[in-house]
């Protein structure tokens, strides 16, 4: 049965893509089709943000260590619907044309948050390998917390861009934000165990 | 209303040949609509000047009126009463009068006007109105001397309108313009699209059109149009007066604090269309350019 756990996963995460790559060939997308291939993949980027988040306090909820397998590959998708994001705006919305996205990305406060969170996810793809993680050892634990300054710049990305009706963003916020606390918390149970 | 089943609708390649057929008769033909207007379009490039499909114009509206997705308008709307409908002009005229939507009809013959919606989002349509300039209205009644303003009021009714019982915006709608902007002959009272009655979402049974400024600048589902004296605060600029000017004029050289204003997205183009140059004044400087001479647009954005 576990030997099935990880390529499920991995079916399931891959879905939204196909989804999105579907409804882009079949021109299902709406009147503002690159809007919406924009707003689809940063949806999947919050959702696998709070994904990847889950899974330890799942694992110390349920004490079960199998959840902590999954975050990786759940981190890697993250990572790759964030990438899709950020290469529709570059590539389809702005033909990269890099004059206006950097300009964008200095005066834009929303697009300076989303641009930063991305570039902080690319030490954290490029070490997920077990490789980097026994070769950084303590180091790798530290550098890893960047996930959560990226949970917090991604959900205030969407804060920032929303016109007026904040309902969505702040849904993702109160969960990320619960999520996080969630460390807090134990961190703060544990020392007490300890002592 | 009397709902509009999609069969009745004449197909955009019909309608688009049906104008260049009255288009190459030429100007002896002009008293059909579209001639009558020489200023219409003559700012628009030629791949920004196809019409956009009435779909895409009824199914694709921010009206927040009926909730804050770009298809709740279309979903919410649809049974919503438009009749009877009645409208006061009031404030510093002589004669304020309370109009219903059928003397409003018989009193002042739309005619087809093609013009350029700009959202402040970033996006544009071109969209066959039908209407009238909005000074024929107000000629009627009188404006005084101390009428600097005119204040636009949109329905308030919860009951049908699903997105005012909550307070994303300050409910009613107003918006507001200056007496020389309302006066302009491109500002229009709007009837119709595609030749046919105005569809709910589109701001039923009368909304105004200022083809200059972005759109949320023209109200929809007008009852109380009001001159004053003061410049009056729209509904945006008191949400966030940072982000959103009693003028919001369309220009691509003041960005809204949030986004760039430089290009925008044509609607219902395919994913692999470019954005489009945004164009001062949303193509309509030449016409509107003299109202604002001296002024700086940064400033009073």
């Amino acid at each position: 049965m576990k030997k099935y756990y990880k390529p499920s996963i991995f079916f399931f995460s891959s879905i939204p893509f196909f989804l999105i790559l579907y409804k882009t060939i079949f021109n299902k997308l709406g009147p503002e089709p690159v809007k919406e291939i924009t707003h689809l993949t940063g949806e999947w980027t919050l959702l696998f943000i709070i994904f990847t988040l889950s899974m330890s306090p799942l694992k110390k909820i349920t004490k079960l260590n199998i959840w902590i397998s999954f975050r990786r590959m759940l981190g890697l998708f993250l990572f790759f619907y964030a990438t899709l994001h950020m290469l529709t705006y570059v590539v389809i919305d702005y033909r990269l044309n890099f004059e206006s996205i950097s300009k964008d990305i200095l005066t834009k406060k929303f697009i300076f948050v989303g641009f930063a969170a991305w570039v902080l996810l690319l030490p954290l793809a490029l070490t997920s390998s077990k490789k980097a993680l026994i070769y950084l050892k303590d180091k790798w634990k530290k550098l890893h917390r960047l996930i959560y300054v990226i949970a917090i710049l991604g959900v205030t990305h969407f804060i920032w861009l929303v016109k007026k009706d904040l309902t969505e963003p702040l849904i993702y916020a109160v969960i990320i934000l619960i999520l996080l606390l969630f460390r807090f918390k134990f961190k703060r149970i544990s020392k007490i165990n300890l002592n | 209303m009397k709902k509009i089943k999609y069969s009745e609708i004449t197909p955009e390649k019909i309608y688009n040949n049906r104008r260049s057929f009255i288009k190459s008769i030429g100007f002896s033909a002009s008293s059909i609509a579209i001639t009558s207007l020489p200023f219409v379009n003559n700012a628009l490039g030629k791949e920004q000047d196809q019409l956009t499909s009435y779909k895409d114009i009824t199914t694709y509206n921010n009206y927040y009126e009926f909730g804050t997705s770009k298809g709740d308008p279309y979903k919410n709307s649809q049974n919503f009463k438009i009749k009877p409908w009645n409208i006061s002009i009031e404030g510093e005229v002589e004669k304020p009068i309370k109009l219903s939507m059928e003397e409003i009809s018989n009193s002042f013959t739309s005619e087809e006007r093609i013009y350029r919606l700009r959202c402040v989002e970033g996006w544009s349509m071109v969209i066959p109105w039908m209407g009238f300039s909005l000074s024929k209205l107000l000629s009627k009644v009188n404006p005084t001397s101390k009428a600097k303003f005119v204040a636009f009021e949109s329905v308030y009714d919860p009951e049908q309108m699903k997105g005012q019982r909550y307070p994303v915006l300050n409910w009613p709608y107003k918006e507001g313009l200056r007496i020389d902007e309302a006066m302009h002959p491109l500002t229009t009272v709007v009837t119709g699209l595609y030749n046919k009655e105005l569809p709910n979402q589109n701001g039923a049974p009368l909304r105004i059109f200022i083809p200059w400024k972005y759109g949320f600048k023209s109200a929809k589902a007008i009852v109380k149009i009001k001159l004053v004296e003061k410049m009056p605060t729209s509904s945006w600029m008191w949400a966030s007066p940072r982000e959103y000017g009693f003028y919001s004029n369309v220009n691509p050289n003041v960005d809204h604090p949030r986004w760039s204003q430089a290009t925008e997205r044509i609607i219902g183009e395919g994913i692999w269309t470019p954005r489009v140059k945004t164009l001062m004044f949303n193509g309509y400087g030449d016409e509107v350019a003299n109202l604002y001479t001296g002024m700086d647009l940064k400033k009073y954005f």
